[in-house]
Order: structure tokens, then sequence, then C-alpha cells
């Protein structure tokens, strides 16, 4: 029977943006989730959350030496710190919005 | 000697909106460790540089960082007496007033004169004829008057000026790690094509340029990350090494953290492909990067290699473009959040009626839901809006033209009288906004260099 908890619980993160570009990083507390994290923070996963944002492309960078990924999201800033309405222009709390996701222990 | 073996580079600011007394613990720090050490500032945003080039047309004598003086004032004469030079890109727009302003400063701290170093050659409006310029621009920035063109400049010029005695160099815009490779170029005298070791010292940078952001800044999470004393946040330094590894630690008796969790969300921070993070100097490549623990607030950064640099430089090009208007009107108590909705529908429809329609006008209810949704309200389909018991409505709008900007202001505060019921709190105000896009130019066509302050 497995639990559902949100990805909060297992990682942390931090977004950093470049024009209209969003990278977040998700990097597990414990290595021993490392793999639990591979399998399921996934590029198709991450593109639903963000869908709203229609993102035009959606990569994930491993790095097991780090425990971490690195999400880059295209095109997800209604044009980034010089061109969007949102109050949070840069997109720096979109790391809040991926650490929701569900996650099957 | 034993202490030319290590070089320590302290950052005294990530941002130009940065704590104006953070440089003080570190030059401590640094000056009771004794050995060789640099003092870095980095205050140089992307949108930073166009409003410095705006500033600098309405006064000349403008143009740099505002706060500079109050950054340096503090630390200045510390560091010149424990030989610490500074290099910061506080410069912006006008890296030769920004000398002159220090060396008041120095003057009017009994310093006399410093030896002021200038690196000039960022800015391409000045530096490349306009025909050229259109060659590489963004088919988005085709036709529009420019407000700033900068490339982003490598280490060499920094490294230049500091072995030929600079106690400060002050720059424009160059590539954020450079303010600290410069110094390491100077300092160990690495090869322009020692990929291996540039990229070490960029990453060192990396991780120095956005200040507390590596040393429990942009961190805490209370009860799943705690900080200690993150008031008093310590700003980081690093020591490096002749063969390029080094450590990342920060100010003594300071607040803060530096460890493994710190280290790897900040060392992840604006990179893409952490095989390919490009800069002016060097194509540094972290994929196999290790950390390691090397005491308390102490972490090693190993397995860093790096690849050629890429044959063309970065660069930043800004326009005007036209105003945002904002507005806010609170409301609370039962049935908050749907008066606050319909006070944003009653503006929307007001503006429609106006002959607004064009406008692109965003609704976001604080206290339910703002920061996550996208421009477009995508999405807010098929979500009801939460009841909350304090809700503000900000209606935001992209305008063209200043009078329509006065429009959706005015809109917003006429639902004081014509709007839901107990609407309070309204705020309005009108800003200039600013494009920015990025092209690439060849390295030949820059005439990049140093000289010194007049």
């Amino acid at each position: 029977m497995s639990r559902i908890v949100p990805l909060h619980a297992l990682a942390h993160g931090r977004t950093g943006d470049k024009g209209n570009r969003s990278n977040i990083s998700v990097i597990a507390f414990d290595p021993a989730h490392w793999p639990l994290l591979v399998e399921q923070v996934t590029e198709a996963r991450v593109a639903q959350l963000f869908a709203a944002r229609r993102p035009t492309a959606v990569r994930r960078y491993l790095l097991p030496r780090l425990h971490a990924m690195n999400f880059v999201l295209d095109d997800v800033l209604d044009g980034g710190v010089n061109g969007a309405l949102n109050l949070d222009a840069h997109g720096k709390t979109l790391s809040s919005l991926l650490l929701t996701l569900p996650i099957a222990l | 000697m034993a202490s030319r073996a290590l070089l320590r580079i302290g950052c005294g600011a990530g941002f130009s909106g940065d704590r104006w007394d953070a440089a003080v613990p570190v030059v401590r720090t640094l000056a009771a460790a004794g050995g060789p050490a640099v003092l870095m500032y980095e205050t140089l945003a992307e949108r930073t540089l166009a409003l410095a080039q705006l500033q600098r047309r309405q006064n000349p004598d403008s143009g740099w960082e505002p706060s500079l003086e109050r950054f340096v004032r503090p630390v200045l004469a510390d560091c010149m007496a424990a030989g610490i030079p500074i290099v910061g890109n506080f410069g912006a727009a006008n890296p030769a007033g920004a000398a002159a302003c220090i060396q008041r400063l120095a003057a009017g701290l009994g310093l006399g004169a410093l030896r002021i170093a200038i690196v000039e050659g960022d800015d391409l409006l000045q530096g490349l004829a306009p025909g050229r310029l259109r060659e590489v621009l963004p088919a988005a920035v085709a036709g529009r008057p420019l407000v700033s063109a900068n490339a982003y400049l490598g280490a060499q010029e920094i490294a230049g000026a500091l072995r030929a005695g600079a106690q400060v160099v002050v720059t424009g815009r160059v590539a954020d790690p450079a303010l600290a490779l410069g110094p390491m170029l100077a300092h160990f005298g690495w090869r322009e094509d020692d990929w291996d070791r540039l990229a070490c010292g960029t990453m060192a940078g990396h991780l120095l340029e956005c200040g507390a952001q590596v040393s429990g800044g942009y961190f805490a999470d209370p009860g799943v990350k705690d900080v200690p004393d993150v008031a008093h946040v310590g700003f980081p330094i690093v020591e490096m090494r002749a063969d390029g590894g080094f450590v990342v630690a920060k100010a003594d008796g300071t607040g803060g953290c530096v460890d493994r969790r710190t280290v790897t969300e900040q060392i992840l921070y604006e990179v893409h492909d952490p095989a390919a993070y490009l800069t002016p100097d060097v194509v540094a490549d972290i994929s196999q990067a290790e950390l390691r623990e090397a005491g308390s607030d102490r972490i090693e950064v190993v397995g860093v290699r790096g690849h050629p640099r890429p044959p063309t430089l970065k660069a930043t090009v800004c326009y005007e473009g036209g105003w945002l208007a904002e507005g806010e009107i609170s409301y609370a108590g039962p049935n908050a959040a749907a008066r606050a909705r319909l006070a944003g529908d009653i503006v929307r429809e007001r503006l429609r009626g106006l002959g607004l329609s064009h406008l692109k006008l965003r609704c976001d209810l604080l206290g339910v839901a703002s920061v996550f949704a996208d421009d477009d309200g995508r999405w807010w389909e098929g979500r009801a809006p939460a009841e909350a018991p304090d809700v503000r409505l900000r209606v935001a709008a992209a305008c063209a033209a200043h009078m329509e900007a006065e429009q959706v202001t005015r809109e917003l505060t006429a639902l004081y009288t014509c709007g839901p019921a107990a609407g309070g709190g309204v705020r309005s105000a009108i800003t200039p906004r600013l494009h920015s896009d990025s092209c690439f130019v060849p390295r030949e066509w820059l005439r990049t260099g140093w000289r010194w302050a007049a």
C-alpha cells in the first residue's frame, strides 16, 4: 500500500531565470530517495504541472553525484522579468509549485 | 611563501538591492586571515544597466550603481590598509563616473589617491557602428530605439588591471563569475586555455556572485530547512588553490550556513545544461562535480571540468516597452474572494467600454492565488477560487501610452465608490517598462581593455 507525499517532503529546490526560461533544481534530502525521484519526477509530469504556462520544451538533466536534477522550462515566464505582468516576474516562487508534485512512496 | 598558494575572494553584494553593510564582516575575515584576498561586488542585473543608461541620459554625471558609496564606504579604508583590492561591476553605464566617485570617497576618508582601473569595451552602442549591431539583433528588436546594448566581457581585462597593481577595478557589463575569475588569473597566472582551472574559477565565481544565496539566503523553510541566525546571514568567501580546488565558506561571526544543501541549490542556480555552462572565458561542466564537507560551514567543490570558450560573446539589449499600470484594493471577511473577483470583472468591463479591450490585463487575488498563475489566466481554468478571509485584488496592465495606463489606475481607484461592498486600501502606480533580449557578437568585433581612471 503506497503512501502519497508532496515532493516537498523528500526534496528541496531553487528557481533561477534567464530571459523567458526558468530552471528549477530538485535535490534529494536523503540520497536513498534519489532513484524514486528519478522515476517519478519526470519531464512529462513536470510539463503537466506547468501546462498553464505552455512550456515549449521541458528538459531534465540528472546530476547523480549531487543527488540532484535540473529542470529547464522554455518560454514559461510570460516574457520574463522585463515583460511579465506577474508580481513574481522572475518566477522565483515556481520551485514551490514543483515541490507540490505528489510522490508515491 | 606558503600563503601565496591560497587566494581568498569575498563577496560584498549579490545584487543592486543588497545589504549595504554585508561586506563589513567579510573584509574583517579576509584581513584576519592575512593572506592574499580580493573583495568583489556584483550589482548589475540585466535590467539594472538599462536603468543606469536612462539615468545617464538625464544627467551625464550619473549612470553608475546608485548605492556605490553606501556599499564601499564601510570597508574602503580597511581594504586598502589590508591590501585587499576591490573589483565590482558597479560602473554600470558609466564606469569612469563610478571611479571618480570612489576617488572622491577615498579623499574624504583621508586615503589619498587610489590606483583605480576601468574596464571598457562592453558598450555596443559606443563600440560598434549601428549597422554592425543590426546584423546580430534579434528580429523582435529590429527598428526599435535601443536604451542599452552591452556584451558580457570575460575576466582577462580585470586580470590585466590587477596585475598592473590596481587597488580598485570598476567594470560595466562583465560575466558575473569573471569578477572572481579575473583576480584568480592575476594571482595564479593560469593560462587562457587552461580550461579545467578556468572552469573551477568560474564556478567559484558563480557560487559567490549572488552573495548570501550560497550561505543561507533564499533557502530557509522553517521546520524543513532551518538556517541559524538568518537575519544576520554571512556573505560568502571562497578559498581558491592554485590547482583549481576550492572551498566555499562565509564571513566569521555571522549567521547563515554553508552546507551541501545550500551549495547544491546555488551551483545549479540559473544553469541550464550542467555539462555546458557558457561564459566568455570557458564552458564549464559541473555534470560530474561533487561536494565534500570540509569543516563547519565549509564545503569543498571538486570535479569541475572545462571546455574551450565559445567564439561569440552574449549581449543583452534593452529597449523602451511602454508603461506598466498596477492597482490594488482589499476585501475582507465574509464573501471576500467573491467581492474581489467581482471588482476585477468590473475593471475589465469598464476598460472594454472605454475602448481599451486591446490592453493585456492581469487580475490576481492576493490571499487566494497570485504568483503561480500565468498572465493569460489559463491557470484559473477549471479552478473555483477558494474562499479566504482577507483578499486583495491586484490588476496589472501593459500599456503603450501613458494615458492608457492612467485610465487603468483610474478605474481601479473608482472602485472605492463604484465597486463591490467594503473595498479599501487602494494603491496604484504607473512605471515605465523596459524590454530586453539577447544576441551574440563575434569577439573580434569588440575592442576591449582597461585603463587607469583619470
